[in-house]
């Protein structure tokens, strides 16, 4: 971790995601002149007030226009600020993608997108709102660096990496609060680094975001009443992607089990799968997500509850997935 | 007149090596975007060889004044002109569009010093200028930032939203900002009136905030007193309609939509070449007489 975060897990408690990652730009603004921040209208909902108020020459408002932002944001890094631009994810990676792909990734621009709203945390909003499709989007990207935090101190730890490492950076963060995971932020993030959130041998589950405290839950339970002892990997970072991490849970335990608020297309059990097939070992695979449907609305922990991402949902699945047998044989009867 | 004759003169031989070296490398790479490329010739030529400040041995100054080329399909005009300006090899261009040159239809600005940005999605390049020109307020600089717009592209709903936020961020750097459009009148399917109509293009351009100038973009002393006035600058950011041709110079291209994007065959390049040779022979005894 770089140092210097100011928060504590008290801290996290009481502030939203996005008013860590405000306040953490704010801090970052004042050691870096060359830090913008810009906002299509949304200010106020990703948190930007901070940094607008210390820093008002150095924030941009662009209205309700997001390409237009990442272009601007583009030709800022080129003359040389590092512009931090903020909107909803799904309209970030979807609206604004032909200017993410052309004017920040293709000339390795050090624009640093902070997606808000991820997944289905606005989840009330209904689909036009639910931003389930932006990982597996972005991940195509060259050039760009995709982390999707577990919690609030994650978030500022991923903003103050972003903030060290030139080049893009595309950071989705949720709506409102997080579960609290982590209790410090010196637990050593790095990016393209998983974290071992709980050893285990019998399985491992690897999740991002908001799925890496409810695999931690569904850990325990499975731990507590069924004596498995799962391996939960925070697999903050989807691009890089760790692959070091996933080959050694596939050597271990076998049997992984991917957790996302996320399309199961595309994201993170996607990137698993693609290291997991490419390693040639056999691993018995269960991506949990948002299937191939428009979510419903309703609260955040209720749709995560509905697509089984919550921790009774991964502990269902978990078990399931422990009936089944990677080792070679001849009999397909029971992985089918 | 903000020209001198002998200014005007040199734009004129410039301009002319611009559009033959143009010719040569549609030639060369077997086929090219002549029709945008040349009716933004005398555009590119005036800003590089005049107003621009921009030094080619020092093409990453910071305090240089910045270019956007927002119709990115100009590549073939770009890379001539960068050769003329010694920042890519004469000799490379002959590898323009080759499988592995690093020169192919829209220039790669991490590839070509010099080139402000890529572009070649329509309608990115407005917003692009806009974020240097924010830049170079708020770092104290006083660089200008020029970007030249297709007519065609303005279609893009980016280029509005742009225009707005040039407007509406003129006290926060955009003052600095000059749009320039190549109204060519032409896209890849027809006359922008017939595909999707512009007109009353002006009026949009003055709506949107703008000072508007309208000049013929092929006369060098119009093109200049234009510049000049806009970079004076005022109260709103300016936008320069530069009526062009598409294709110009070229008798079997100029004014016609189908030579967007075309080949050369033999008869065809010599053709052109011919016709290039006359049509500057024509503007120089222009420069010549009417020069002062």
């Amino acid at each position: 971790m770089a140092g210097g975060i100011t928060f504590t897990a008290v801290d996290s408690t009481k502030l939203a995601t996005a008013e860590i990652f405000g306040k953490t730009i704010a801090e970052l603004g004042a050691s870096d002149p060359t830090i913008v921040c810009l906002s299509p209208d949304l200010a106020t909902s990703t948190k930007m007030r901070d940094f607008f108020e210390k820093f008002p020459d150095r924030f941009f408002n662009v209205g309700i226009a997001e390409q237009n932002m990442i272009g601007i944001a583009s030709g800022m890094a080129r003359a040389g600020l590092m512009p931090f631009a903020s909107c909803f994810s799904v309209f970030a990676s979807l609206r604004a993608l032909d200017q993410i792909h052309t004017d920040v990734c293709y000339q390795n621009a050090n624009v640093k997108i902070i997606a808000t709203h991820g997944g289905t945390s606005f989840g009330q909003a209904g689909s036009t709102h639910h931003a389930i499709e932006d990982l597996g989007v972005v991940r195509t990207m060259v050039n760009l660096t995709v982390i999707c935090p577990a919690d609030g101190l994650e978030t500022a730890n991923a903003v103050k990496a972003a903030a060290a490492i030139n080049g893009p950076f595309y950071i989705r963060i949720n709506r409102g609060f997080d579960n609290v995971v982590y209790n410090t932020p010196d637990y050593g993030f790095e990016v393209g680094r998983a974290v071992e959130m709980n050893p285990g041998t019998d399985v491992t589950i690897i999740a991002c975001g908001s799925c890496v405290y409810q695999s931690m839950q569904a850990a325990s339970i499975l731990d507590h009443d069924h004596k498995l002892k799962a391996r939960v990997l925070n697999m903050h970072t989807l691009k890089p992607i760790d692959r070091e991490a996933i080959l050694q849970a596939v050597m271990d335990t076998r049997k992984i089990v991917t957790v996302e608020d996320h399309t199961v297309i595309g994201g993170l059990g996607s990137a698993v799968a693609e290291v997991i097939v490419e390693g040639g070992k056999s691993c018995i695979l269960r991506k949990l997500g948002i299937p191939d449907k428009w979510s419903p609305i309703g609260l955040h922990e209720d749709l995560m509850a509905h697509h089984q991402i919550d921790a009774e949902g991964i502990v269902k699945n978990v078990l399931d997935v422990m009936k089944m047998d990677a080792e070679k044989d001849e009999d397909w009867g029971d992985e089918v | 007149m903000a020209l001198t004759k002998q200014e005007w003169i040199d734009l004129e031989i410039k301009a002319a090596e611009l559009r033959d070296l143009c010719i040569e490398t549609v030639n060369w790479a077997g086929s090219g975007h002549w029709g945008g490329s040349s009716s933004c010739a005398d555009i590119l030529t005036i800003l590089y060889y005049k107003y621009a400040n921009f030094d080619p041995k020092n093409p990453t100054d910071p305090d240089r004044d910045r270019v956007v080329v927002s119709k990115g399909h100009v590549g073939i005009i770009l890379a001539p002109l960068f050769s003329m300006l010694g920042l890519i090899k004469r000799d490379d261009l002959k590898t323009f569009n080759l499988t592995g040159s690093k020169l192919g239809i829209h220039l790669d600005s991490n590839k070509v010093k010099g080139l402000d940005s890529s572009t070649g999605s329509l309608g990115h390049g407005s917003p692009i200028a806009i974020g240097m020109a924010l830049a170079g307020k708020l770092m104290g600089k006083s660089y200008k930032t020029f970007v030249i717009l297709g007519d065609g592209e303005c279609d893009e709903g980016s280029v509005w939203e742009a225009a707005m936020a040039t407007s509406h961020f003129v006290k926060r750097g955009t003052s600095n900002l000059i749009t320039i459009v190549d109204r060519n009148h032409n896209m890849i399917d027809g006359n922008t009136e017939d595909i999707m109509a512009l007109e009353p293009f002006e009026d949009k351009w003055k709506a949107f905030g703008f000072e508007t100038i309208v000049v013929d973009g092929h006369d060098f002393p119009k093109l200049a007193d234009a510049l000049e006035k806009a970079i004076a600058g005022g109260p709103k950011p300016f936008c320069i309609i530069a009526d062009t041709v598409k294709g110009q110079g070229v008798s079997f291209a100029a004014g016609n939509y189908k030579w967007h994007y075309g080949a050369l065959d033999e008869a065809k390049y010599n053709t052109a070449k011919s016709d290039l040779a006359e049509y500057a022979k024509k503007r120089l005894a222009r420069a010549e007489k009417e020069g002062k």
